[in-house]
């Protein structure tokens, strides 16, 4: 036929199919070269990635981008806006600090936990069963969430979502003293936070629990759990659900006419998307080593939401990009970027002040020049590039027509 | 069980009964009924604003009517969401062309078999034997309807990319993905030539006689409804007005009246007939 898209269809397939394990090499080249290599180089070398690239920070831009998948399932797979979608991150993180640290002084409960000596009050539940409960817990927050907002189109549903986004950390602020009960000690917030156990890989040498200090092993295990994010998205994109968002995305109308329950199937896309968002918060607050209510502030929905528009909405990869990226920008590039410039120029300028300024442009610069993101869906790529055929029907253009 | 049910089935495949509908003050639709014999195909016509739009909405699930019940097969299905009409078996095709642009033309029928599949969250994500051969009858399925409908080879174009007479036949494969008992087509040959519109006669019977359903067409081309149908009820202001075969319609007074005026010719409309 006439059109390119078979052809197109076909390779973008193959390439997803080997993305995966390109991601797993890196995240393994990345982990052997901090661990083993970085060290026995030349100083220069050392500082250039002390300061460029500290592993807190990199391990920062996973938790972010794990996120930034989790809102893509809801975003850009189904075509949702939500705004506040920091209010899993913070009930993921919570979760946390509830069931893995010695907040909770009135009860001794160790489940395989990883409590640190001399902290053994309070609820010590094993980080790898705390990722699936946090989940579980946020999609099922999701669900009580979604189920009376998303009656609601597109705008209201935007600001429904944003309200809730503004709601649960407030509720995290508020809730040091129900009734005398202390959910989650105020703006103080919940810490320390256990570390992660790594049970049986403790017998290669690995620390049995990595605490603060461990990062280049707690690289390994964010960056396990973005490649499970990753791996959720691309398989759940292609099967009956991920078809039934796209539909819901492309016409609400047809999509109902055609069998596709709306509700239900934009609740599990909110679902799903929470629980990705639990087991980013879970994470986050063990990188952070504890919670504060303060850290989940409705601008980071926003540049949740930046990441997943500015990679491209809807493609995995183009979100992680987008996320590392800004997230790099955000933590690292542009306050070592400011110390450079005042050293240089001998000036008193505070950069990372400037974040949303330049994230600003940033997004403008984008929608001017590369709507679609920077690595877009095949199918976006189609609208913005390439003209509809009807349209060059209605100018005259000449295409032959399927023999009947 | 289901032997007996199936052998005491009735006849019809769709019936309304004393439909009314008001909107506010105004009545689009009063005390209309309707019957889809099993297998047959019926039209369903009128001048503009007589209702025609208003009572199809009442048949799919999108408006509950004000007054009678809608049944599909035996089942009562007044004022059931439209997903779960759809899903039971009727099926429809859009006036202005509603696609699923950015998805490929199997991907378009293949959303239509979402009530038939059962994989979800877990399923998919762990791509269980049983999702994976769900996945590959379903796509089976829709490059057998693609290609019944005579779009094949283009299974793997956006829809938004296919030509307009191959859009309305996505549309119809679309439709039949639902394997429906009743086949609901709205103004299908809208913006078709003579030519066009001949060869889609053959091709509603083709997939009536093939699929074994029953189809219900809104149409205006007065050519295309008098030699398709084999049953034709008219509607104006809302009202049943005339139903019966094509000859009964071609010389009923109050249709002649209703689409040309009182003092309208005959020839006028016969001219529209040939």
């Amino acid at each position: 036929m006439s059109t390119a898209a078979p052809g197109r269809t076909r390779s973008s397939m193959a390439r997803l199919k080997s993305l995966p394990a390109f991601f797993i090499l890196l995240a393994v080249v990345v982990f052997v070269f901090y661990q083993f290599v970085l060290g026995g180089l030349v100083s220069p070398v050392q500082d250039f990635f002390d300061s460029w690239f500290p592993l807190t920070s990199v391990n920062q831009c996973l938790i972010w981008a794990m996120l930034a998948v989790g809102l893509n399932i809801v975003v850009g797979y189904a075509g949702l806006l939500d705004l506040g979608y920091v209010a899993f991150w913070a009930i993921g993180g919570y979760v946390a600090a509830w069931i893995m640290s010695p907040f909770f002084q009135q009860w001794k409960i160790n489940i395989f936990g990883s409590a640190a000596p001399g902290l053994e009050q309070g609820i010590h539940i094993n980080f790898w069963l705390v990722l699936p409960l946090g989940a579980a817990f946020c999609a099922l927050w999701g669900v009580l969430i979604g189920a009376p907002t998303l009656r609601l189109k597109s705008d209201y549903l935007a600001l429904v979502t944003l309200g809730f986004g503004e709601i649960i950390p407030e509720v995290f602020r508020n809730a040091g003293d129900i009734n005398g009960f202390n959910l989650t000690n105020g703006a103080k917030g919940i810490d320390p936070i256990d570390a992660i156990p790594t049970g049986p890989f403790a017998l290669l040498g690995i620390p049995g629990n990595l605490g603060a200090f461990d990062n280049t092993y707690k690289f390994i295990v964010y960056a396990l759990l973005l490649a499970f994010a990753i791996f959720v998205s691309l398989r759940i994109r292609v099967g009956r659900l991920g078809r039934a968002w796209l539909a819901i995305r492309e016409d609400e109308l047809a999509a109902s006419m055609m069998g596709v329950p709306l509700m239900q199937t934009k609740l599990a896309s909110y679902a799903v998307g929470a629980a990705l968002g639990g087991m980013g918060g879970v994470a986050y607050a063990t990188l952070t080593g504890g919670v504060i209510p303060d850290s989940f502030q409705f601008s980071n929905s926003i540049i949740l939401l930046a990441m997943v528009v500015l990679g491209g909405m809807g493609n995995v990869w183009g979100v992680l990009l987008g996320a590392l990226i800004l997230e790099w920008i955000n933590a690292v590039g542009l306050p070592q970027f400011g110390t450079s410039f005042n050293n240089t120029f001998s000036t008193d300028i505070n950069f990372p002040s400037y974040n949303f300024l330049i994230f600003g442009l940033l997004l403008i610069l984008m929608m001017l020049f590369r709507r679609e993101g920077l690595l877009p869906e095949t199918r976006t790529r189609q609208v913005l590039q390439a003209p509809e055929r009807g349209e060059l029907e209605s100018v005259g253009a000449d295409l032959e027509e399927t023999p009947v | 069980m289901s032997a007996i049910t199936e052998e005491a089935a009735p006849p019809l495949s769709m019936h309304a009964d004393g439909i009314t509908i008001r909107f506010g003050g105004l009545t689009a639709v009063r005390d209309v009924s309707f019957t889809i014999p099993r297998e047959s195909i019926v039209s369903l016509i009128g001048p503009n604003g007589a209702g025609k739009t208003t009572f199809f909405n009442v048949l799919t699930g999108l408006y509950k009517p004000t007054l009678g019940r809608v049944y599909l097969g035996e089942r009562d299905v007044t004022g059931v969401t439209p997903h779960r009409i759809a899903s039971m078996g009727l099926a429809r095709t859009f006036q202005n062309i509603r696609l699923f642009n950015l998805m490929t033309a199997e991907e378009n029928v293949l959303v239509a078999m979402h009530s038939h599949m059962k994989s979800g969250v877990f399923r998919t994500v762990l791509r269980t034997g049983q999702q994976r051969r769900e996945e590959r009858e379903g796509r089976e399925f829709a490059r057998e309807l693609l290609d019944f409908v005579g779009i094949g080879k283009v299974w793997d174009d956006y829809a938004r990319n296919l030509s307009y007479g191959d859009q309305r036949r996505l549309e119809v494969a679309r439709a039949l993905a639902l394997r429906p008992q009743v086949l609901l087509l709205d103004e299908p040959t809208a913006g078709m030539n003579p030519q066009e519109s001949a060869r889609f006669v053959d091709f509603v019977h083709r997939v009536r006689d093939e699929q074994k359903i029953s189809i219900l067409l809104i149409e205006h081309d007065m050519s295309v409804v008098m030699r398709v149908s084999e049953r034709i009820t008219v509607l104006d202001r809302g009202e049943k007005i005339a139903e019966g075969g094509p000859a009964d319609i071609r010389n009923d007074q109050r249709v002649v009246e209703a689409y040309l005026g009182k003092t309208g010719t005959e020839g006028g409309y016969r001219r529209d007939d040939q």
